[in-house]
């Protein structure tokens, strides 16, 4: 057994590539999806119904859906349109939509509980349109929703390991070829799983941070 | 397409199967767990703590792997069913431990004192008064996790579970339609959330009732 994460351990460097790019397509999708979330927020809480209405339906059902069964979609289908991408893109572009849909609704809840007042407040000062959402509107948001997007995070850093299975080259990937090669199964995995463990508690510690930042913006 | 039907049909029925396997067996193994971290059972609690936390951690595809291609290295022979009802079942213990143990840390201390100034056992005050309360505070997150655990299923694919997920993207490579079988996919999707969350309506129901009668 011990030989066995030797074997592991001389391979390092593939597990590191592997989390690299794990890393990689989490914060990518988090970024991306975060942005496009408030948007896609902003239209379910548009006063336009023929705007609201389809976009939470297809919020909705993008919510239903394993994220899995969305990435075999844009891998498969996407090329019967005549567009061809490789499966980087496609992988990329499969977390991006499934969680923008996630985000989306997270930011919506933050958003409708917003306290009216200060809205008022800062229209009453001139703030309007996209300087009222970036100066007011965004931080209350950031705070308010911080936990919820952190539990989000975790959820894309587990969803990236999907993409092993169109030959994206993440870390189980990386742990499924090394074990693959030298028949390291039990070291391989339980290596994979410790780096998903310590990127999680990093999240987990950064969503604390933010918390006790949020208690001192409310204390002030 | 429709002469595919049946593919997709056997598709759904097998992750039907699996999650309700893995929720039936997961729950209460994440009932136990929250038992001996809210305990504090010396050795265990913390044990249970650090599993919680990596198998929380850890996406399922890489949990199966582990299982399946480790646990026959020891020795053990273990079919690919075996190993995707084990995968969801740990997968979905450590969440539902969390769920239980946040509702025990919740349960009122006047009622634990009551019961047991009325000279109720331990295991009687678990019960009679302890363990019908949580299950209605517990109900909603459980469900929620039930409906995370089927979207997590498809993860199953990777040690040959030919689940709904794997049937859709297959009838799609074959018929080179990917649409038809996806939408046809997400609507079984929503139909088995659906039925949880329905469940989970009448149970409430159910619980109300009884509680207005006691």
């Amino acid at each position: 057994m011990s030989r066995d994460f030797l074997v592991v351990l001389e391979h390092y460097d593939q597990f590191l590539a592997g989390l690299w790019n794990t890393l990689w397509l989490a914060g990518t999708t988090l970024v991306l999806a975060s942005i496009a979330g408030c948007v896609v927020a902003a239209l379910m809480l548009s006063p336009q119904k023929l705007i609201r209405s389809p976009v939470s339906l297809l919020v909705d059902g993008m919510r239903c859906v394993p994220f899995l069964l969305l990435a075999y979609l844009v891998y498969y289908g996407l090329p019967g349109l005549g567009l061809q991408f490789d499966s980087w893109t496609c992988g990329i572009s499969a977390l991006i939509i499934y969680h923008t849909a996630y985000i989306a609704e997270i930011v919506r809840g933050a958003w409708t509980n917003l306290s009216r007042d200060q809205i008022e407040a800062g229209k009453a000062f001139g703030f309007a349109g996209f300087l009222l959402f970036w100066r007011l509107i965004l931080p209350q948001l950031f705070f308010a929703s911080a936990p919820v997007i952190g539990n989000q995070t975790v959820q894309i850093l587990k969803d990236t390991a999907f993409l092993m299975i169109i030959t994206v080259p993440e870390l189980t990937f990386a742990a499924t070829s090394v074990q693959a090669t030298y028949f390291v199964p039990f070291a391989s995995f339980i290596a994979a799983m410790g780096l998903y463990w310590l990127v999680t508690l990093a999240i987990e510690a950064t969503v604390n941070r933010i918390e006790a930042a949020a208690e001192i913006r409310r204390a002030a | 397409m429709t002469s595919q039907l049946p593919v997709l049909l056997q598709g759904a029925l097998v992750t039907a199967w699996v999650s309700i396997t893995a929720i039936a067996l997961g729950v209460p193994l994440g009932l136990l767990l929250a038992v001996i971290r809210w305990q504090r059972v010396p050795v265990l609690s913390p044990l249970v703590a650090g599993y919680v936390s990596l198998i929380r951690a850890t996406p399922a595809i890489t949990l199966a792997l582990l299982i399946f291609f480790a646990i026959p290295s020891l020795g053990l022979v273990l079919s690919a069913a075996t190993a995707a009802v084990l995968t969801l079942t740990l997968n979905t213990s450590a969440f539902n431990c969390e769920i239980w143990r946040a509702a025990l840390i919740d349960f009122s201390r006047d009622q634990l004192e009551a019961a047991r100034a009325y000279g109720m056992r331990p295991w009687l005050t678990f019960r009679r008064i302890i363990f019908p309360q949580i299950v209605k505070t517990s109900l909603p997150a459980l469900v929620n996790e039930m409906t995370l655990l089927i979207k997590a299923s498809p993860a199953l694919a990777v040690i040959g579970i030919v689940d709904l997920t794997r049937a859709a993207s297959r009838i799609g490579a074959a018929t080179y339609e990917p649409l038809p079988p996806f939408i046809a996919a997400t609507i079984l999707y929503m139909l088995l959330v659906l039925t949880f969350v329905g469940a989970q309506r009448l149970a409430e129901r159910y619980v109300r009732k009884k509680l207005i009668v006691a």
